[in-house]
């Protein structure tokens, strides 16, 4: 953004109209994060794109004021794709849910990982098909009971940070719907990383599957049951900062400090910068009651992309070829002439 | 021309096809030949016979690989029914072929191959050079291998027999430059591009290529030369053209002429696989290829490029068109421009991979969830494939809307001497884009003439707005549910595909002008056999005609016309007669005819021919 802009503000990217999701539904805070980040991230107002898929965190693109195509079920992604990859300089968002990103897109969210395409996707995770109306999705804990599952699930769930790593994710986050402050940081941080940036939202949807996050993100839980990681920051959780992280042979462990001979000395730092995935792969998988769930950005690292690396082919290309316009390339190569 | 006199036969046409395992540079041979007629002079038409295993085991049916050259002094317009000379390398090769051959066709054998071992693998029970099976055709035993090892043996170069078994095309070469008078320097010329970082096999190659051409010129078993003089009727710059290549080029063509980069988003499958691999190579005239995981990802990410101002493509065949249908509904709904390249294969499923067909015309037309109609057009010829790719793309943009575009494995692989377009004088395409800040914009407002919405592209400003595929409102675009605006959007989607008519060609017919006996009907790609078969009939004054179509949806407005001027209506396709029930839904007072093929081969002249004169006769 050049310095004589004018600075955006949220109001910049509010629409006039209403917002049609359930009153109480998560998608509210997290659009408001998404709002107050925006003017934060560099973008300039006309450069920003929202995509999505279709589920109810699909209708976000027509909930805020910026360019928006609401495409098909799992489908968002390359869509996205190709927006970024013909034009690198937009600012490309995806949204989507557990059903569209993890099942019928999983796919695609595999393959756009691996590219490192500079886009950021939100997935709104509910553990639940919300716009069918309640069955289970491929993040709906093992045995839940379901519209589609009467005598519960019996298919393992995924964890989203799970396939990112596996995929070869280049930046992974987690935040909760109801922590602003919280979102609009990794916002922030996920818009300013070059390649595919993932963040999973822990979201309640206050129909079909309420609460299904507060025995870990519950006001009263949170602080024993979530580990907010800070780059550079040593891995310290609960109400009264006594636990901690400790790697134990192959094996992330809680411990108390001060107990069993622990100091703080012994507790990890979180180094999200790291290349090596294992202990990001560790941190992402982490879920209670064994350990703490992991919140924030768990790993961020940079590796070229693709969009620019395709863009740097396309200038090579036209700095070496020999043809140069449409009547080079037809009468390039072997060509007759017949009299 | 050496002290060997021979008889010199002047031809009008020739078909030669090459044969031989697939690993034996067959598809190399036969262009290397075809490249030389090509700068003759001859007019010239090739297909390649490939099967869909890369190397199934040598020397069986299986692995069999073949490439036809057709050459003329007149005008050529298909690879040729029959060949006159074929080349097979191995007895598989030669089983295989046997019935693709005319009565009494020179027949170029490896007799080096001919022995116990592989008439076991091809599958032969009896000797097929001592039993009867043979009689009547000019036998040519040539010993290519040896003579091709003792060649490159002679030179001492160190090379190993594998190697130098590699030169044996280039034997087949020199005997068939001698065979056709040919100028032996332009096959030295082929050798030095084609091998020039390499010295050792440009000299291998050479020396082959000459023993080939002398073996042929002091051999008794050759006892004539053919000559095919320069085309009649060609004059001017041309160039050999696959399909594919030319559907390539036609899309850059396009994007180029309405100012807007080329982005094609796709998944290998067979026949089309050459487009993306062609647009890959011209990054340098705005062009960006995106390698997919999977079809869908494919037209996704064109739809995205569309959306996001360039002119968004996909290249497939039938199956991946199937899994491409939800996008393009997508695409039809936001009235986004974007090419669908569909290169026909037999189907359904996996079917016929490498073989030709045109059953994807009713999947193409309404082969789509709702109400979603699209403009359908077809190439006719492997060079008309750069016209249609750029027509296709034209309309998108002009019109707002995802084209299909049908082509099939024939055109696709087949080449013709295509005469090489002015790029200046092909037309502009003007894209319906928005003023940046305009107040009026409105993202679902009608052009008046051709019932289209405009292109506002993201990163303009004061433009912003959200489509999808959700039901808009008419004009404003936003989320409507209302029962009454889903009736309009409905009818202005069909309205505004309806008013493509009033843009494209009038039908033409070749023949009777007023009309006459009997209109043959055809579409796509099998041109070249349709037109040859009733121009050879009108020339032995029967009253035929010729309609091909090549657009299918929205067809042309004086099509009614066209066939109220004939009394019978034969539609002829390579399918179960797809096109000819559509023509009755369109035009159900005509009483159609069918002939139909499905076998996964191009019509051949002779059948047709046979079957028009049923029909002519028929009173």
């Amino acid at each position: 953004m050049t310095q004589s802009q004018t600075k955006l503000t949220r109001a910049d990217f509010q629409i006039d109209g209403p917002v049609k999701w359930c009153a109480g539904c998560g998608g509210y805070p997290i659009l408001a994060a998404v709002q107050k980040a925006l003017p934060e991230t560099g973008v300039t107002k006309d450069n920003v794109v929202f995509i999505s898929g279709i589920g109810c965190s699909s209708r976000f693109p027509y909930y805020i004021k910026t360019y928006g195509f609401h495409t098909l079920h799992g489908r968002a992604l390359p869509i996205a794709s190709g927006v970024k990859a013909a034009r690198p300089e937009l600012s490309v968002w995806v949204a989507t849910g557990d059903g569209d990103s993890m099942a019928i897109g999983g796919n695609h969210f595999i393959h756009t990982i691996r590219r490192n395409i500079d886009i950021n996707i939100m997935i709104f995770n509910n553990k639940i098909y919300g716009l069918t109306k309640g069955q289970y999705s491929p993040t709906t804990p093992m045995g839940s009971v379901t519209k589609t599952s009467p005598d519960g699930t019996i298919e393992n769930p995924f964890l989203p940070g799970e396939l990112t790593m596996g995929a070869q994710g280049t930046f992974f986050a987690r935040v909760v719907d109801k922590e602003p402050k919280g979102m609009e940081t990794v916002f922030i941080d996920a818009a300013k990383h070059k390649g595919t940036s993932v963040i999973e939202i822990l979201q309640n949807c206050v129909i079909f599957n309420n609460d299904i996050h507060e025995q870990i993100v519950g006001k009263d839980v949170r602080d024993d049951r979530m580990i907010l990681l800070e780059h550079g920051e040593k891995m310290i959780f609960g109400k009264e900062k006594d636990m901690g992280l400790i790697l134990d042979g192959l094996e992330i462990k809680a411990v108390k400090i001060g107990e069993n001979g622990i100091t703080i000395d012994d507790i990890l730092v979180h180094d999200a910068k790291t290349q090596n995935p294992n202990i990001h792969y560790m941190l992402a998988r982490m879920t209670y009651p064994e350990l703490p769930v992991a919140i924030g950005v768990i790993r961020s690292v940079e590796r070229p992309t693709y969009e620019t690396m395709l863009e740097a082919q396309v200038e090579h290309a036209k700095q070496t070829s020999d043809i140069k316009d449409l009547k080079g390339l037809l009468h390039s190569g072997k060509v007759f002439e017949i009299k | 021309m050496g002290n060997n006199q021979k008889k010199v036969i002047e031809l009008e046409e020739v078909v030669v096809k090459f044969a031989g395992d697939s690993g034996d540079g067959m598809q190399l041979t036969g262009s290397q030949f075809s490249d030389a007629s090509a700068s003759f002079g001859n007019d010239l038409s090739t297909f390649p016979d490939y099967p869909s295993e890369i190397r199934a085991p040598q020397g069986t049916v299986a692995g069999v690989s073949g490439f036809q050259v057709h050459i003329g002094h007149t005008e050529v317009q298909t690879p040729g029914d029959l060949a006159d000379v074929l080349i097979a390398l191995n007895p598989a090769a030669l089983k295989t072929n046997m019935k693709w051959v005319k009565t009494g066709a020179t027949i170029i054998i490896d007799i080096d191959n001919f022995d116990n071992k592989h008439y076991k693998k091809a599958g032969y029970v009896e000797d097929p050079l001592h039993d009867e099976s043979l009689k009547g055709y000019t036998l040519i035993k040539a010993p290519i291998t040896s003579l091709s090892r003792a060649t490159v043996n002679s030179l001492e170069l160190g090379i190993d027999q594998k190697t130098a078994d590699k030169t044996r095309n280039q034997f087949v070469m020199g005997l068939l430059f001698w065979l056709f008078n040919r100028d032996v320097k332009k096959g030295e010329d082929f050798i030095a591009k084609k091998f020039s970082k390499k010295p050792d096999l440009v000299t291998i190659n050479k020396a082959v290529l000459f023993a080939g051409y002398n073996y042929a010129e002091t051999v008794e078993a050759i006892a004539t030369q053919f000559h095919i003089n320069p085309a009649k009727d060609k004059k001017g710059t041309f160039r050999q053209i696959t399909g594919n290549v030319a559907t390539a080029w036609g899309l850059i063509a396009g994007a180029q002429k309405a100012g807007v980069k080329l982005f094609l988003g796709s998944y290998p499958i067979t026949p089309a696989t050459e487009i993306l691999q062609e647009l890959g190579y011209h990054k340098n005239l705005d062009v960006k290829t995106f390698q997919a995981e999977d079809e869908i990802a494919g037209i996704c990410t064109a739809i995205g490029a569309s959306y996001a101002g360039c002119l968004g493509a996909t290249s497939t065949s039938g199956p991946g068109l199937a899994l491409k249908t939800e996008a393009a509904g997508l695409a039809i709904i936001t009235e986004l421009p974007l090419v669908i390249v569909d290169v026909q294969r037999g189907g359904p499923s996996t079917g016929l991979p490498t073989k030709t067909e045109q059953s994807d015309l009713m999947q193409a037309i309404h082969g789509r969830h709702g109400e979603s109609p699209l403009p359908v057009i077809a190439a006719s010829s492997p060079g008309n494939c750069f016209d249609y790719a750029f027509e296709a793309s034209k309309i998108a943009m002009e019109h707002m809307t995802p084209v299909i575009l049908l082509t099939d494995g024939y055109l696709a692989n087949g080449t013709e001497l295509w005469k090489i377009p002015n790029a200046d004088k092909l037309p502009d395409i003007h894209p319906p884009f928005v003023k940046d800040n305009d107040t009026d914009y409105q993202p679902y407002k009608r052009d008046k003439e051709r019932h289209s919405r405009s292109w506002a592209i993201p990163g303009q400003p004061g433009l912003q707005h959200r489509i999808g595929g959700l039901e808009k409102s008419d004009i404003y675009g936003e989320v409507s549910h209302d029962p009454y605006n889903h009736e309009v959007m409905s009818k202005n989607r069909a309205e505004k595909i309806n008013r493509v008519a009033n843009f494209i060609p009038d039908q033409k017919i070749i023949g009777e002008q007023n009309g006459g006996d009997l209109l043959v009907i055809g579409w796509g790609g099998t041109f070249g056999a349709l037109n040859m078969a009733v121009k050879e009939l009108r020339e032995e004054g029967y009253n035929i005609s010729l309609a091909q179509f090549n657009y299918i949806f929205p067809l042309p407005k004086n099509t009614r016309e066209v066939l109220g001027k004939f009394k019978k209506h034969l539609v002829c396709e390579l399918n179960l007669g797809q096109f000819a029930e559509y023509l009755r839904s369109q035009y159900p007072e005509f009483n159609y005819q069918q002939f139909n093929k499905i076998q996964g081969l191009p019509f051949f002249i002779k059948e047709l021919k046979n079957k028009f004169k049923e029909i002519l006769e028929d009173k």
